[in-house]
């Protein structure tokens, strides 16, 4: 692809990564399976590069290879690996590990378990520096100055702690620290902010950035999100079934992607501002290849709208489409069709206004008893949810999400004076006080379909069994209510009999849908339903989940860390914050503004969004002995004062449908310029 | 109306079908598990046919010909009094395969229910079982069985019991243990919401997905519970005479060895170490199929 | 972790508390009339009255339990019946025997066990591994009494390198001592090598396998020093655990390898007064196994946590 150096030129400084026709198998059950099918990268000096792919499409294969550390069963079948001008099959071992103290490292995801949990984070600081041959006192200090340039307040304290008294934010600094100690020349990140809390997702980020420019790093960012890598890299390289469908530039890629499936992946985002009114989320029909897969032709080609014979048939080249523009399609120039239709017109209104709320909340409150500390997890949370109405709740670690969902089901009893009204008769506090109706009423959709179905039932259990158990369906119809619920999550028949490990995640969570929908609920809590699965998935779900809605009547409490998918999905919002409702209302007015200093925080915290970053310092303080006054004064950048600290500011009302709980008042809130008073103080 | 999407067809795995083949294969190939199963398998057969093919009758006291070294006509030679000890060998499957299996059964349902008890309801239940099941293995097994063969007299029946019930609590910490871990899936949380009663989330939610570690811990169980009866019965507590049982046989004459007569201990305690390690190298099989 | 440990302890005793009634339970209240199981069916009522009277197990039960645990503790564990002697002598003796059998196992066991470990997991997979693997699970099912057999053929009567008898002359010296004991602590070494070997393994695959290790790879430290430095002191922390609780079965569950050997240890002595009927020394026998077995488990956990720097230090600031 690029044409070789030519000898005698001028000595510029190696590329930091070049990778050239690479192919990777794993040895699985004494099979050969293809993971990588011939990659081509190249990652100059002080360049950032962002790897963007789902799941199995081979991205940490790719970083595992760009280390010399296959797994045992990982076999390179082809092509090269040169980090830093070396080709790492030339290496032996010594050669092989100076090459990975001093020249490329990596940071990943789970940031606590990369660190040993029997050392102090000064020991493993310094090992970085092992090779340099720098006397101790040398590394301890270096270490120091590592940690001083992660942004660590107080590195001699950190340097004596063990991983597990630290945060996750702070954890994944360190390791941060560790990687660039000895200023490689590669720094290669596989989704390091994945499982992060937003706001603090987004300090590593910014983090990154200033690093790169400090140290003049090389950067290969993998990751699956997509405006991630936008705000961190240059160029962007879209991986799908270990081969790279598309590169070029963020600009380019994201306002002009010429590969089908980049084109779908972007699609099916719900872009800023987009909402459920405006049209159903495009999918990507079919699902990911499984990794090793054997496949001829282009990868993408079963899924593609644009597929012809000769995409089946031959692997398409990479087309130079100018300006380090590339795409392996081979019809890159013509427009990809939608696959969904976009303009199936505005939903049908739904009966939001009613005044009789299907659920009303009212000083809900939860007290963990752990050990004689009184652990307070929620406090007095006021909802009101109506018929057929999508209610997002945000939150971040510790806002209390999960607790709150469990308490409406019934699967937690909250403290005494929690009101839970459904259709405005009370609701018994305990599932098992609970009347068949009420049960049937309240359904959830978990996260994680792995753990939501019974591995060991087939679907036709699964499903039937909440059908008898939920529903007044007679015996004899119990089948076809089965194949009606299957028909409206489009899982076909002949899955009746499979079980749940046989089915991919999309349909996991399909599956769990039509159990959750067996007893024609009038509300479903649905915990994060989307954030397992991969992107390209989550788009289908999200529209089988409006249009349930809009043919039932539905309520939905949807909860979720993403706020795009927020937005596009609720009708309102409520923020969290440590078991407190800091902000409830409309999603325009939420999202719009005025909000609560937290919401506004949350909301500059996305990476897609242009507005100034707002820093929040510090993390989410523990439950365990929680802020006095109010419970997010520690970090809020528009605190006024002593007043923060020791009152509870009331929830006001502004507006019909808007509460804020803050002392500012509504104009303060609309009117002092955003960002402009950062805190200052370093995380 | 509902919004026109396209027919979403999912690629089910087909690598799944076929894993579970693959995983079969693997372990039938591994030599050691088949080496297992055949000598288990052969001994099976002792237990069963034993009686109708050993040459001698093993009960036949023979005192003209006591003591005689393996030869010709007696393979493995003959004991004190002057037994066949081939036949007697070959016939003394049968007590210890009787009893070590149903005693390792009572004590694998036994301690399921009491795992699937413990782990589900936890709190009071599962503090107060977890105590009584703590004081009792905080003695060795022999001790345990020693007491309670003490206290009901020795009988096969009794020897049945006593391990299976000293026993059921080893498994019982097992299965409590992967009941915690599956307690914690949100399936069950569905079943709750489902109003489904604890038994039938025990049984039909949860038990399914534990039984493959049963399964491995039943098998181990057996070995041990052939080590138990056969220790119990050289100590006097275990199987009684006149039974041609190999721990039985080795306590009658391990007196014997130092004056030379090797022949009345050797093919016993064979026979024993044989049919233990086959059971485990079984076990190991079980175990690694599983786990993968 | 002072709540911790207090919190063990707490359980401890109420498990020793337990055991106890266990013992007493077993040992007098089963066999029914105490009088009676002793002097057999057909002796004169007046004389099985008389023994109950004498023995004191014609009294309510409770107040038997109060007045047995009260002097137990203070170390009076009543009177033998088969050798109308004191039973606190003779439990201290057979203890010291059993100790210094399980010292002599434990010895040998413990660096073979966990060095067999090692070995197998840094060469998971390969034949060394498998070898190991097969070896140790074979030794450890074994009956400990049908490796002895074999080992007193074979070392004691054929070669005649080692005593078949475990009993020393009265004057013996340490060493003599070891040299009587070792053939009897090789079959308990064969059981336990296996358990120990696949804790190991298993410790040491789980820590090999781990994120932090990996990170220790890549920041391009030697093999060695990953090893040394961050694998082992993770992957040992569950053995030491299950060492100590396996002192319990070298102290007391040695009832095969004392009778197969002619040696006066614990289990032995437990074993002689249960087929004797000597209820005293029975449930003093078993109350001290169990006790020892909760005292080691005790420990063991004491060093976890004094080993694991999470329940050391406790949680996030």
């Amino acid at each position: 692809m690029n044409k070789p150096a030519d000898i005698g030129a001028a000595a510029a400084p190696p590329d930091a990564l070049a990778i050239e026709g690479l192919l990777v198998d794993y040895r699985v059950r004494g099979r050969l399976r293809r993971v990588l099918r011939g990659l081509d990268l190249r990652i100059g000096r002080g360049a950032s590069y962002g790897l963007v792919g789902e799941s199995g499409c081979g991205k940490s294969t790719v970083a595992f290879a760009a280390m010399g550390y296959l797994p045992r069963n990982g076999v390179v079948s082809g092509g090269r690996v040169m980090v830093d001008g070396r080709d790492l099959m030339d290496l032996n071992p010594a050669e092989l590990q100076k090459l990975r103290a001093n020249s490329v490292s990596m940071v990943y995801q789970d940031p606590g378990r990369a660190l040993n949990p029997s050392m102090k984070i000064g020991p493993q600081l310094a090992e970085a520096f092992e090779f340099s041959r720098i006397g101790a006192h040398d590394a301890h200090d270096r270490s120091v100055a590592m940690l001083r340039s992660v942004r660590i307040a107080d590195p001699l304290k950190v340097m004596q702690r063990y991983p597990h008294q630290l945060s996750g934010g702070m954890q994944q600094r360190v390791c941060i620290a560790m990687a660039l100690a000895n200023n490689p020349a590669l720094l290669i990140l596989d989704e390091p902010t994945t499982g992060l809390d937003v706001t603090v997702e987004a300090e590593v980020l910014d983090l990154i950035q200033q690093l790169r420019q400090d140290f003049q790093t090389s950067i290969l960012f993998i990751s699956h999100n997509l405006a991630v890598v936008a705000k961190v890299c240059d160029r962007v390289g879209v991986l799908y079934g270990g081969t790279l469908v598309e590169e070029g530039t963020v600009g380019a890629l994201f306002n002009n992607p010429r590969h089908p499936y980049t084109v779908g992946l972007l699609r099916c985002l719900p872009a800023r501002g987009r909402r459920k009114s405006d049209g159903p989320l495009e999918a990507i029909r079919g699902s990911l290849p499984s990794p090793g897969a054997a496949i001829t032709g282009c990868v993408f080609a079963e899924r593609c709208g644009l597929a012809d014979r000769t995409c089946r048939e031959t692997p398409p080249p990479f087309f130079d489409l100018g300006g380090g523009h590339l795409s392996r399609c081979f019809h890159h120039d013509q427009q990809v069709p939608r696959q969904t239709p976009s303009t199936a017109g505005p939903l049908p209104g739904t009966d939001r206004q009613s005044a009789h709320p299907v659920l009303a909340v009212e000083n809900l409150s939860k007290t963990f008893n752990a050990k004689s500390h009184p652990l307070p997890v929620l406090r007095q949370i006021e909802i009101a949810l109506g018929p057929g109405e999508t209610l997002g709740l945000v939150g971040e670690s510790g806002s209390g999400k999960t607790t709150f969902a469990r308490l409406l089901l019934g699967l937690l009893e909250p403290d005494a004076g929690s009101k839970i009204a459904l259709d405005g008769k009370p609701l018994a506090t305990r599932l098992s006080d609970r009347s068949l109706d009420d049960v049937k009423a309240l359904q959830i959709i978990f996260q994680n379909p792995d753990s939501a179905l019974n591995r060991a039932h087939p679907v036709r259990r699964i499903i039937g069994r909440a059908i008898q158990r939920l529903s007044a369906t007679p015996a004899a119809a119990v089948l076809a209510k089965l194949h009606e619920l299957m028909k409206a999550v489009r899982v076909a028949d002949r899955y009746l009999s499979a079980r749940p490990r046989q089915l991919s995640g999309g349909m996991k969570q399909r599956v769990a849908i039509a159990r959750a929908f067996a007893g024609d609920p009038r509300i479903v809590v649905c915990d994060e339903p989307t954030s397992a699965l991969d992107v390209s998935v989550q788009a289908a779900i999200l529209n089988l989940l409006v249009d349930l809605q809009t043919k039932h009547q539905v309520s939905y409490i949807f909860i979720s860390h993403d706020l795009g998918v927020v937005r596009y999905l609720s009708d309102r919002i409520a923020v969290l914050y440590l078991g407190r409702l800091m902000e409830i209302g409309l999603a325009d007015q939420v999202f719009e503004g005025p909000h609560h200093p937290y919401t506004e925080a949350l909301l500059s915290a996305i990476p897609s969004q242009d507005t100034q970053r707002i820093r929040l310092s510090g993390e989410v303080p523990s439950a365990v002995s929680p802020p006095s006054g109010c419970v997010f004064h520690t970090r809020c950048p528009r605190k006024i004062g002593a007043i923060c600290e020791q009152q509870e500011p009331p929830l006001h009302k502004i507006g019909s449908q808007h509460a804020i709980r803050c002392h500012l008042s509504v104009d303060q809130l609309a009117h002092a310029p955003r960002g402009a008073e950062r805190a200052g103080r370093p995380a | 109306m509902s919004v026109a999407e396209p027919e979403i067809a999912a690629a089910a795995a087909p690598v799944e079908a076929n894993e579970r083949r693959d995983r079969l294969r693997q372990v039938f190939r591994s030599g050691t598990f088949l080496a297992g199963l055949l000598i288990v398998l052969f001994w099976v057969f002792c237990a069963i046919l034993g009686p109708a093919v050993v040459p001698y009758d093993p009960y036949a006291d023979d005192l003209l010909n006591a003591l005689m070294p393996p030869s010709a006509e007696h393979w493995f030679g003959t004991d004190q009094l002057g037994r066949d000890v081939f036949s007697r060998v070959i016939v003394g499957a049968r007590d210890i395969l009787t009893i070590a299996p149903l005693a390792t059964m009572i004590s694998t349902v036994l301690g399921t229910a009491l795992g699937l008890l413990m782990g589900y309801f936890r709190g009071v239940i599962d503090e107060g079982i977890s105590r009584i099941v703590d004081a009792l293995l905080a003695l060795p097994t022999v001790i345990v069985a020693l007491l309670a063969l003490v206290a009901l007299g020795p009988s096969s029946a009794t020897v049945v019991s006593v391990i299976g019930f000293t026993f059921a609590p080893i498994i019982a910490r097992t299965v409590r243990a992967s009941v915690l871990a599956e307690r914690e899936l949100d399936y069950v949380f569905a079943a709750q919401l489902r109003r489904e009663n604890a038994f039938h989330i025990m049984f039909v939610e949860i038990l399914p997905n534990v039984l493959p570690p049963i399964l491995v811990e039943a098998t181990v169980r057996l070995g041990y519970a052939i080590f138990a009866v056969a220790s119990l019965s050289f100590i006097g507590f275990g199987i009684q005479p006149p039974s041609p049982d190999w721990g039985l046989s080795i306590s009658a004459n391990y007196g014997l060895i130092g004056a030379g007569y090797w022949w009345t201990v050797l093919f016993d305690a064979s026979a024993i170490a044989t049919l233990v390690v086959a059971v485990n190298l079984v076990a190991d099989g079980i175990q690694s199929a599983l786990d993968e | 972790m002072i709540a911790f440990l207090l919190k063990r302890l707490g359980l401890s005793l109420v498990t020793l508390w337990l055991l106890s009634v266990m013992a007493f339970a077993g040992a007098q209240v089963l066999p029914g009339n105490l009088g009676r199981a002793m002097l057999g069916p057909f002796a004169d009522q007046r004389a099985v009255d008389a023994l109950n009277h004498e023995m004191g197990t014609d009294r309510p039960v409770l107040v038997q339990y109060a007045d047995w645990v009260s002097r137990f503790v203070v170390g009076d564990m009543g009177k033998s019946y088969a050798y109308r002697t004191p039973v606190a002598p003779l439990v201290t003796t057979a203890l010291i025997n059993s100790a210094k059998l399980a010292l002599v196992a434990f010895l040998l066991v413990v660096p073979l066990g966990i060095l067999g470990g090692i070995i197998a997991a840094l060469n998971a997979g390969r034949p060394v591994d498998r070898g190991l693997t097969i070896f140790g699970l074979s030794a450890t099912i074994v009956p400990e009494f049908v490796s002895g057999i074999v080992l007193i053929l074979v070392f004691g009567v054929w070669l005649k390198w080692l005593p078949i008898s475990a009993t020393w002359p009265n004057d013996a010296g340490a060493l003599t001592q070891v040299y009587h004991l070792l053939l009897p602590s090789i079959p308990l070494v064969l059981v336990l090598f296996g358990y120990i070997a696949r804790m190991t393994r298993a410790g040491m695959i789980e820590a090999l396998d781990s994120d932090y290790t990996r990170t220790a790879i890549l920041k391009g430290l030697p093999h060695h020093t990953v090893i040394w430095r961050h694998v082992l002191r993770n992957a040992l922390l569950p053995t030491i655990s299950v060492i100590a609780t396996q002192t319990a079965y070298l102290i007391g569950g040695l009832v095969v390898i004392e009778t197969l050997f002619h040696y006066q240890g614990i289990g032995g002595l437990i074993f002689t007064a249960a087929s004797k009927k000597d209820f005293p020394t029975l449930q003093a026998g078993v109350l001290t196994v169990g006790a020892i077995f909760i005292l080691a488990s005790l420990c063991a956990d004491l060093l976890y946590a004094l080993l694991n720097p999470r329940i050391r230090v406790g949680g996030r600031e």
